[in-house]
């Protein structure tokens, strides 16, 4: 079996990959780019973060929500000094605009990639898209590991020179078939997944039973493992993630907890118990970092580490912008 | 938001839905015995359809009409039932060939036709039932496009699908999307 985490495929420049190979506790942050042609909200975002995360993904209209691109959204983060992670996803692309795309971020050394198959378009704003998904997420992460080792594209040609990434998947401990999901992400670590993002994890009793499954198939010894939480900000906001949101999984408990504190107060609560999941999650084992999103709540992401004894990261400076 | 505001007149377009195989997986592990390629019969027939094209056109339109109403069956030419227990993971919305999807309800259902069960966990159930989950680990390689409306029978008897799939072991190493030999594709 083959340990990728440590292979020699790395980009010398992902913090990340560095941070995880140190055995290091990693942080990641998600940054949601705006509906409009203004790189402000990322800047903002971005300053935020900076001291906190040792990478930011950048989502890839995310909810099929029409928004600034991936990679766009990334170039400001390295602007900023934050390592961005450029989200990918398949709906939008076929394989000639997916390897494409790959290209670019390794050009502009966007030093992670995250590959998905991506939310189908009925749930955006662009419900009479047409749905691309000529790969799916799995055969996306074993391009991406082709073009890098085998340096070649699917059709074949030879690329020159290759491009290198760290490569991430993501995977949903709490969608059916539950005993089948340490499995899946199992093929995407045989497709070449070097690090993976969970879902949000409102059920820490679910997580233990998919990470025991993953320790027993051995991948966390072949794969980072980073958990993923974030604050329910408002009732809004739950009755959106519980209701409308594919894939979320917000138990009865969790409900009842929110819905059982004055409306004012949903917002600390749910910050309070996104804290106490982090605090639980981190002491996992196999568990190498967490991942934190908070939609439209990014101001929330520096209290939530402090207050779980994870931050702030005080990152060597190594900002990317310097290199450039 | 509600995914469209308009009211939409029934679909008369051919989009993929999730589709409950209406035969057993043992009953098709059975046939497709039958039917195995390296019978040297079937590789003559499918030499000869391909020399005939009304022949090839009517055979074509059979192979639509009943794995049509046994599986749901779209056509692309390049089938992965053998090794999903018989559901076709050419009817998930997603068209995912490697699984399901992260947006699976808890009750099983699909994300996008919240009414339907998930191809995949039809597919899964199935496989667990047969003995035969390990098949559900093979990495799927991507489709050719191409092939959509072609005779997977056709394709499949004259070895042109060959490699749509890993080997089950492969899972612990790490297979190899292309051949290490191979050139640019025509």
């Amino acid at each position: 079996m083959i340990d990728r985490r440590n292979s020699a495929w790395h980009p010398a420049h992902s913090h990340l990959q560095a941070v995880l190979q140190r055995g290091r506790f990693a942080v990641t942050a998600e940054i949601g780019p705006p509906r409009g042609a203004n790189i402000a909200p990322i800047r903002r975002k971005a300053r935020l973060l900076r001291d906190w995360v040792d990478a930011a993904n950048v989502t890839d209209s995310q909810s099929a929500v029409v928004r600034m691109p991936s990679w766009a959204g990334c170039l400001v983060a390295m602007q900023e000094g934050v390592e961005p992670v450029m989200q990918l996803q398949c709906r939008d692309r076929n394989r000639i605009a997916l390897q494409s795309d790959l290209l670019g971020a390794a050009a502009l050394e966007i030093p992670n990639v995250l590959l998905l198959t991506g939310d189908h378009p009925r749930f955006g704003d662009h419900p009479d898209a047409k749905p691309v998904f000529d790969l799916d997420s799995i055969q996306l992460i074993w391009t991406a590991r082709t073009m890098r080792e085998q340096r070649k594209l699917l059709s074949g040609r030879n690329l020159k020179p290759a491009p290198d990434w760290f490569i991430g998947a993501v995977e949903n401990p709490f969608a059916p078939p539950l005993n089948w999901r340490a499995e899946r992400l199992g093929k995407k670590i045989a497709a070449g997944a070097q690090f993976c993002q969970t879902q949000f994890i409102f059920d820490v009793k679910i997580f233990e039973q998919f990470m025991a499954q993953v320790r027993d198939l051995g991948l966390d010894k072949r794969c980072f493992i980073l958990a993923g939480v974030g604050p329910i900000k408002s009732l809004r906001a739950l009755e959106h993630m519980s209701r409308e949101v594919p894939g979320m999984y917000v138990p009865d408990q969790v409900v009842r907890r929110l819905r059982g504190v004055p409306e004012d107060r949903v917002g600390a609560e749910g910050l309070a118990l996104c804290t106490e999941i982090l605090g639980q999650v981190k002491n996992i084992p196999g568990v190498a970092g967490v991942h934190v999103m908070a939609v439209n709540w990014e101001d929330a992401i520096p209290e939530i580490l402090e207050r779980a004894g994870v931050g702030p990261r005080r990152k060597p400076a190594t900002a990317v912008v310097q290199r450039s | 938001m509600a995914p469209c505001s308009v009211r939409m007149a029934p679909a008369t377009t051919d989009l993929p839905r999730p589709f409950r195989p209406r035969v057993t997986a043992l009953a098709m592990n059975a046939l497709h015995r039958v039917l195995d390629r390296r019978n040297p019969l079937w590789y003559a027939v499918a030499v000869l359809l391909l020399k005939m094209a009304p022949l090839y056109r009517l055979f074509t339109a059979v192979e639509h009409l009943v794995k049509g109403q046994l599986f749901g069956c779209r056509m692309c030419g390049q089938c992965a039932l053998p090794v999903t227990a018989y559901a076709c993971p050419m009817t998930c919305p997603k068209q995912l060939r490697n699984g399901p999807c992260g947006g699976v309800g808890v009750d099983g259902s699909c994300e996008v036709y919240p009414g339907m069960r998930c191809v995949w966990l039809i597919a899964y159930e199935r496989a667990d039932a047969e003995g035969r989950i390990q098949d559900m680990r093979r990495l799927q390689r991507p489709i050719d496009q191409r092939k959509w409306g072609q005779s997977s029978w056709v394709n499949y008897w004259l070895g042109e699908d060959e490699g749509l799939w890993t080997s089950e072991a492969d899972i612990e190493h790490e297979p190899l999307l292309l051949s290490s030999s191979a050139g640019p594709r025509s």
